[in-house]
Parts: structure tokens; sequence; C-alpha cells
């Protein structure tokens, strides 16, 4: 059967293969991506993605703005990118072609719709002539495939009109790549007959183009030949294809329990964080209680309610959220209460570009509040590793009794990779360590509670929730006399209550984990200094310059504020230190002033993630060494 | 004339039970019997003397033994402003939070924990301007919140500007030329937001304002209560044409549910309907049975809004008491019934179970 007629053309086995789909923003690109990036993910590739779609929810069709893209990366070795430049190319319509064939790889492969390329559609993306015959694609590969006549052809079967009928294109699309890289199709055929169990004229239309996309591949004989891309050899364990927002709204899920907390989510929605309150509204039965509240501000204020309450309060965001947020979590500062305030970073400033990437709030969250208000910030770094970084917020948020910043992106919301599932067991507790009994006696002899006499080693003062008795006390925004807690505006008071504040926040740096160096030779005189999610790009790009023969070491940060402890011996034991960040320059400003280390910044304002290949480059410079391919 | 408080007898006074069982040491679920002294903190009290805020404390302090609660069990949280000082003056849980927060951060406490009672002691400016939206939200969701927002038509803590409650017209630091803005009817704006209960008070009764509050607590979900309040430093005699001793019983429209409306000495002005508006109107001339009685419960608020518009400022005959009372499901109920039904239907949470709810695959 299929392996008759697929013995008709040659399979050619690549380690790794990097696929874009676009189209218009109507035209299911990213649900093609996301299925075609599950069953890569089933049949074992490691893999990374890259969504890229517009703010709006549908621009005008056909147009440059309205191109919505997901690009695949999957290989049969551990990758740490969504790859620079595509080796194929499912260009959709005109305005697909040209909004992405810069990127293509110039020995890479363009498989249109040529159904969309009449001249509306080319006058519509600013074509003057038509580049499927003018020439312009010459030394690419292109295939030319009528995509929507062949799906109306295909799904008429399923008595779907035209019109709907159309819309399964995406799913011809899907079949052909699927073909073309052999990934299995009962992952998606099951998927699609489970998402449109409820209308079985849709789940039949789809699965007709799907095989018909698959057997267009097949039969043509327009492809002289498919590609395998062997499993990768992950380490040993149980694996699930996972995004940065799902990953994190787990992460927040697993350490309530770990802390034997009632979640309380309080969030306004807003790109790209809104998936995070989606999938915690989902989880009830995990005592999870979500709040869409009126704004921001109330986002915030229920969750510092629910806090002073005794929950795990946390609030999700991006950067226009966190800055209605601020004063509300200066409030936080104050109050010393266990606060998490998720930012899923994009595009700024205001509006700014709110579906793409950019990791420009660092300076914002860490010192963005007015008076001295010191907040901890944790990063994460991969779409995985928002599950670790939301508990370890937690568990810094609990024990120090303080707001925590967590740190996210557009680029890891929205990105997946495999990821080994942790043993539930393996994972560490967090004790919340309420308070029970009073912790004073005054010169009465009565016992009393004195909400803000600290634990000696962390200078955490003690969580006391309502409805606890004899510990009934009042909090507030303004100043607090030490210990006691009541208002008080005695100067040396207020001096010592600032400092107090911020050593119990720099102290953390001694109960973090130590910053390592990844530094194969030990002795390399470089080193490249990142943060969040420019982890994948900097890793891959230190890969490439080590191919060389070269030397380069890399630091990669997890805790932004305060710094761990190892931080400023390790950069002043390297010559040099260079800084990417996709912003104009933010942490390398606080290393320079914190260390006196000579850091140089790598930046970029694209709204996309680095490539490895800039990193490459940035290093070579960097070491003096000639940039060529 | 202007407007004297009482205040220290207010302090020391012990009033009247509200009612016989009210009287004595332990009831309902045992809370041990509380005098006014157990609610009051060692604080020293710092708003201006003659302040209608002492009034307010005292009636709040006086009721709560009445009530029967627990110290432990109650939370005041409040916003900016003169008022929201009280949280420190109350022997209870309380939170002193930023302007205008006070019913977003209520929220999330009630909703979180139901089992206690939380209140939110907010000003006009704290209410009414920079934190209107949480009010409304929070009146429209009907959290559980017994919510006292005091009325003295000006800013009282930034000394003297204008406030969403003033009068057009009126002079004032910010506004020397008077103002231009239109003022707030915060009964109107709440039954706008179609709050379950509204009441208007003020800070010359106690015995009224025990009774508001008293009713407000006992209202499962948001109830507002409006405070006329004295403000002796700014403001001072806001609402003397209506509250001064002689021009209470002409100027104050007592609502009590099931009953027709009137007033004035001998009860001989009265409240109609017509046009589908209240209006005041001699009882002589239109008899009895014309008044229109007063439905507190009625779930339609046209007529109590209605009764919100009677008068425009406080210069012409007023309602207070319970202009509504209606029940539905407070919000922190019906949140946590979702909650509580989905681990019903789906068992508590597992974790290891939703890290493996994708599709997954082994290696090695």
């Amino acid at each position: 059967m299929t392996d008759i007629k697929r013995s008709a053309v040659r399979v050619i086995d690549v380690d790794r293969a990097v696929i874009r789909f676009a189209g218009d923003s109507g035209d299911g690109m990213q649900l093609t991506g996301d299925r075609f990036t599950n069953s890569s993910a089933l049949f074992g590739n490691d893999l990374s993605t890259l969504p890229d779609f517009p703010a709006e929810i549908r621009a005008p069709a056909g147009t440059l703005a309205g191109v919505s893209a997901f690009q695949v990366h999957i290989s049969d070795h551990d990758i740490l990118t969504p790859g620079d430049h595509p080796n194929v190319l499912v260009a959709m319509n005109p305005a697909a072609l040209k909004a992405n064939l810069a990127d293509l790889h110039p020995s890479g492969t363009v498989i249109v719709n040529s159904d969309s390329f009449d001249e509306r559609s080319l006058h519509k993306a600013g074509y003057a002539a038509n580049p499927l015959v003018d020439g312009s694609l010459d030394g690419y590969t292109v295939f030319e495939v009528p995509m929507t006549s062949l799906t109306l052809e295909a799904v008429k079967p399923s008595g779907t009109k035209p019109r709907d009928a159309e819309r399964s294109k995406n799913f011809f699309a899907l079949g052909l790549i699927s073909w073309l890289y052999a990934r299995p199709q009962e992952p998606t055929l099951e998927w699609i007959s489970q998402r449109f169990s409820k209308t079985p004229m849709v789940a039949e239309a789809n699965t007709l183009a799907f095989k018909a996309g698959w057997n267009f591949g097949e039969t043509a004989e327009l492809f002289p030949n498919t590609y395998e891309v062997k499993p990768a050899p992950l380490p040993a364990g149980t694996y699930t294809n996972i995004s940065g927002n799902t990953a994190l709204a787990w992460g927040l899920i697993a350490a309530a329990q770990l802390a034997g907390l009632k979640l309380f989510l309080g969030s306004y929605p807003i790109t790209p964080a809104s998936d995070i309150l989606h999938e915690l509204s989902k989880h009830k039965n995990f005592d999870v209680t979500t709040v869409q509240a009126e704004d921001e501000i109330a986002g915030i204020g229920a969750a510092i309610g629910a806090a002073y309450g005794g929950a795990l309060g946390v609030t999700t965001t991006s950067g226009p959220g966190v800055d209605l947020k601020t004063e509300s979590i200066g409030l936080a500062v104050n109050l010393e209460i266990p606060l998490i305030i998720v930012d899923i970073q994009r595009g700024g400033p205001s509006t700014g570009l709110p579906t793409k990437t950019e990791q420009a709030d660092l300076l914002q969250v860490i010192h963005g509040r007015h008076g001295e208000a010191p907040v901890p910030v944790v990063a994460a770094r991969t779409p995985g590793d928002c599950f670790y970084a939301a508990i370890e917020a937690v568990r810094i948020a609990v024990k120090y009794r303080t707001p925590v910043f967590l740190l996210s992106d557009g680029y890891l919301a929205n990105g997946a990779e495999p990821w080994p599932v942790p043993d539930v067991a393996s994972l560490p507790k967090i004790d919340p360590n309420f308070a029970t009994a009073p912790n004073h006696v005054d010169a009465d002899g009565n016992e009393s509670f004195w909400p803000y006499l600290r634990d000696s080693e962390t200078l955490a003062r003690p969580w006391a929730v309502p409805g606890t008795p004899g510990l009934t006390h009042r909090i507030g925004g303004l100043e607090k006399a030490d210990g006691s807690g009541s208002v008080s505006y005695d100067p040396a008071n207020h001096d010592l209550m600032s400092r107090v504040r911020v050593a119990k926040i720099a102290g953390i740096s001694k109960d973090v984990a130590a910053a390592e160096v990844d530094d194969p030779s030990g002795d390399a005189t470089l080193v490249v200094l990142g943060w969040g999610s420019t982890y994948g790009a900097i890793a891959a790009g230190a890969r490439r310059v080590r191919q060389r023969g070269l030397k380069v070491a890399h630091i990669h940060l997890s805790h932004l504020h305060p710094f761990p402890a190892n931080l400023g011996d390790l950069l002043r034991s390297y010559e040099r230190v260079l800084v990417p960040e996709l912003n104009l320059g933010q942490l390398v400003k606080l290393v320079r002033a914190e260390y006196l280390v000579d850091a140089k910044p790598l930046t970029k304002m694209y709204g996309k993630p680095f490539q490895a290949e800039e990193i490459e480059t940035a290093i070579l410079e960097a070491l003096d060494q000639p940039v060529e391919p | 004339m202007h407007l004297t408080h009482e205040s220290d007898a207010f302090m020391t006074d012990l009033a009247e039970p509200l009612t016989p069982s009210a009287r004595n040491a332990s009831q309902g679920d045992g809370a041990p019997a509380t005098s006014k002294k157990d609610w009051a903190t060692d604080q020293e009290v710092r708003w201006c003397p003659g302040c209608g805020d002492y009034s307010i404390l005292t009636a709040v302090q006086m009721l709560m033994p009445e009530l029967a609660a627990k110290r432990e069990d109650t939370v005041f949280v409040s916003g900016i402003g003169c008022s929201s000082r009280f949280p420190y003056y109350m022997n209870t849980y309380g939170m002193h939070s930023i302007h205008g927060r006070a019913p977003a951060i209520a929220t999330g406490l009630a909703v979180s924990r139901p089992d206690l009672h939380v209140w939110v002691i907010t000003g006009d400016g704290d209410a009414l301007s920079i934190g209107g939206n949480h009010l409304l939200h929070a009146l429209r969701r009907n959290v559980n919140l017994t919510i006292i927002l005091f009325n003295n038509q000006i800013y009282g803590l930034t000394k003297g500007q204008y406030s969403p409650t003033s009068e057009t017209g009126k002079v004032t630091k910010s506004t020397p030329f008077g103002s231009l803005d239109q003022p707030y009817n915060p009964v109107s704006l709440a039954l706008g937001a179609e709050a379950s209960f509204v009441a208007r008070t003020h800070d010359m009764d106690r015995k009224h304002m025990m009774e508001t509050f008293k009713a407000a607590y006992e209202h499962r979900g948001a109830a507002l209560v409006e405070v006329y309040q004295n403000c002796n430093v700014f403001n001072d005699g806001a609402f003397e044409a209506i509250l001064s001793k002689d021009a209470r019983p002409n100027m104050l429209i007592p609502l009590r549910h099931g009953e027709a409306i009137r007033f004035g000495p001998q009860g001989e002005h009265g409240v109609v309907l017509e046009d589908g508006q209240a209006k005041v109107v001699e009882v002589a001339e239109v008899g009895e049975e014309a008044l229109l009685v007063h439905d507190a419960h009625r779930v339609d608020p046209t007529l109590a809004f209605a009764l919100s518009r009677l008068s425009t400022g406080v210069t012409s005959p007023t309602p207070i008491g319970v202009f509504r009372a209606v029940e539905r499901p407070d919000y922190g109920s019906l949140v946590n019934t979702q909650v509580a039904d989905a681990r019903r239907a789906k068992g508590p949470g597992d974790l290891a179970k939703l890290l493996t709810s994708g599709p997954t695959w082994t290696v090695g």
C-alpha cells in the first residue's frame, strides 16, 4: 500500500528541517503549524517553534499586514531554536510569499497555493508581476499546487458548501507537508475527529482535505523525494509537547499544591498573557479560583486581597498591564505579602507590538516603582522552563513574604518544545509557615501580635491570616514601625525599614542557585551573558562558534533581581562580556553598575527572537575573528 | 449655625441594644460577648476634632457586640482619604490600601475567604472618583461586602478640593471660580449598577446609622451605605439644610419597607409617584391612600431609583434608610460553587495527570 507507492520517490534522511507555514490570518496557519508540531513531537523529534501572527484578528485579507506564519524546527538531535532559515516555505497566497521569502534558506523549497496567485491577490500583496513566472524565485525549488481547487474537489463528498469547503485548504497543506516529511497521519486524524466532533461535516471535510493533500504528494509525481527526520535520542522519560503559557499555568498549579495553598488568579485579558488565564480557568478542581477583573488594577487588587486571606495570589499580564499595576505592586512591597506578578513581555512602549516578543520590561520590573521598592525577579528561559520558573517564583514569594515578578515573553508564551514530564514526587514542598500564635509580650505582660517582627535569617515577617484568633492586626501602605507595624512617621524608623526591605530582598541572592557557566574548555576569554528567552539562540550560537574550534562561555540568568551571589566573580573572571538582549541594553546596564565590568551590549528590536547566526556573528566579532559562513 | 457633634458623648456612652436578642452574651455560633472597647485599638484616633467620622466609628464599634461578630473573622479594608484611616481604629484584621482600590482588594479577600465578614470603608473621592470603576463592579457582581461610603462632598486629606459629589459651582482651592462638574448621587449610581442593597444614613443619628449598618451587615451580597458626613474643616455645614436638628423633621424622608412614605413633625408630608417620578406632596391634599408604599424588596429597581432622585442636592427633602434590599446570589458563593462542582465532577486535582493530559510519548 503506502509503502509500495512511497518507493516511487526517493527518501532522503536529513538531521533536521525548518518548515514555515504562512498564509492569511484567516487561513488557519497557526493551527496547521501546531498540528504538524504535535505529530512531530509524538514521532519523537526534538523541536522548537516560532508562531508569528498579526495583532489584528482578521487584518485585511491578502495584505502583507495580514500574514500569519508558524515556523517549526524538527530534528533528530537536541536543538535550541526554531531555526534561522526555513528549508520549506508553504505560502498560501502572494502576500505570504512576499513577507517570508527573504528568510528562506538559499537552497530552500517553496510550496505555493497557485490558485491564489491571481492578479487581484498579486496586486494586494504589492507584486507588479507574478513571481511564479517572472524569474524572481530562480534558485529556489518551487512547487505550484492548486490547493484551493484540489481541496474543493476533495471535500465534495462531505456535502460542505464551497465557501466553507475552501476553509479546509490548510488541512490540505498539512497533509501534503506531513507526507513530505513522513509524519504519522493518525495523531492528526484523531485530533480532527475530536476537535470537530460536534460538527461532523467539518470533521469530514478536514479529514478529506488532509488525506487529499497527503495523496497528492504521493501520486502527483511532482516531488522527486521525501524527507525523513528520525526521532531524536532525548533523555529517557515521558514527554509532552508544551508551550510556555501552558507550562507557566501548570507551574503555578503545581506550586500551589506544593505549598498547600488555594490558587487565586486575578487577571484582565491581555495579549500574550491571556492563555494563562484560559488555562487556569479550566482547572478549578485544583482549588483554583480565577477572577476576570474589571481592569488590570482590580486584577492585582483581588490577588492582593486573596493573598492577605492566605491564598497564593497571582496576577498575569503584559507590559501595559504592569504599568497599571505598579502602584499596587508598591503596596504589596509595603504589606510584605506573597504575590506573583507574571509579565509576558511584548513589544513596547504603549500598545507597541502586542503579538511580538521583546525583553524590554527588565528595568521596569526591577526599578519601576516610586520609593525604594525592591521586588525579586525570576525569568524563564524556554517554554518548558516556565513550569520551574513559576515554582521558583512562588518559593521566593512565600518564603520571603514578597511580591515576585515572573518574566516570560511572547516567544516563550506561544513557542513550544518537547518537555520531559517531571516526577511530581520530586518537586520540593513549599512551607507557607502561617503565624498561629502571638509573638510579642507588651509592657503590661499581655501577649500580642506584631506583624512586622521579622525572622532573623530571612528578614521575612509573619503571614497571619484573618480568621486566626489572637492575631488581629492592621497593615497598609503607610510606613510601619519596625516590629509592631503601627503607622510611623519617625525618620529613623523609615530609614531603617527602607534598608531592611532592601536587605531582605538582597539576601535572597544567597538562597538561589549559583550562576552556572557553560565553558567546555574552561579557558574561554569571552563570556556571553543572557537572560530569559534568548537562551536557545545564545546556546546555539555558542555551539556554532565552538564547532569552529573557538572558545566561548555562556552564563544564562534565571534570577535577575537579586543576581546570584557568585555572578560578579564569574563575570570578572572573563576578559570580555557580551550581553545579547531583545531590548536596547538593560541587563548590560545592571551588570556594569553592579560589578564594574566592561560588558558590551548586543541589541535587537525586531519583535523577533535572535537567530543563532546573529549570536554567532556577534561572538566572532567580539573575538576579532573573521565572520564567514 | 455650624453642626456640632456630640463626639465626647458618642465615645463614652453605650447605645441601647437594637434587639432584645442582641442584649446577651453568647449567641449564634458561640462568639464570646464583646463590648465596644473590645473593638477599639490602642491607636490614637487622628481625625480633626469634631469630625463626623468619630460618630460613624462609634456607631460601628457599638454595633459589633450586638452583631455577635468575632474580631478575628472581621476585616476592614479601606482605600485612601480621611475615612480610610478607619481600619486602624478597629481591633480586627484590616488593610489600609491604596486610593480607590479597596473594593477590588476586598473582592479577592471575600471571594477566597467566604468565612470572613469583609467591610469596605471609603469616601466620596475614593469610591466615586479614582475608584469608581471598582465600586461599580463590586456592586454589579454582588460581592459579599458591607461598604460604608463616607460622603462629605469634599477632599479632606488633600486639604479641600471639590469632590465628585460636591455641588456644581462649589468654590474650593481647585475651583476658585466655582466647579463646573455635575455631581454624582451615590445612591442613584449604586442602583444603576444594580446593587442588591443600597441605603443612606447620616452622622448625626447614631441609632439610624446602627440600624442601617446592621441591615447592611445582615444582607448577603454587596451592601452600600452612603453616610452623609460633615467635614467641619473643609466643608462645614454641607448638610446643614437637611441635618440640623430643626431641619431634620421636614427634610429627612425615612424609608421603611412596607410603610407609606411620609415625613414632617406630624407626618404631614408624603411621597407619591406621578408620571413615574417620585414627588413630595402634602398628605392633606392627596389623601393617605395616594402615598407611595415603600417596597425595598422589589426586584425592579425603578422605584428605588425614583426615590433616589427625589432630592437633587442636600437642600431639599431627602430620603434616608434602605432604598433597596433584594436577594441575589453573591459572587463569592457562585465562584466557590463552581470550584466545588468541578472538584465533585473531576475529583481533586491530580498533578501527575495534569502534566500528562496532552499527547505524550516515551523515550528510552
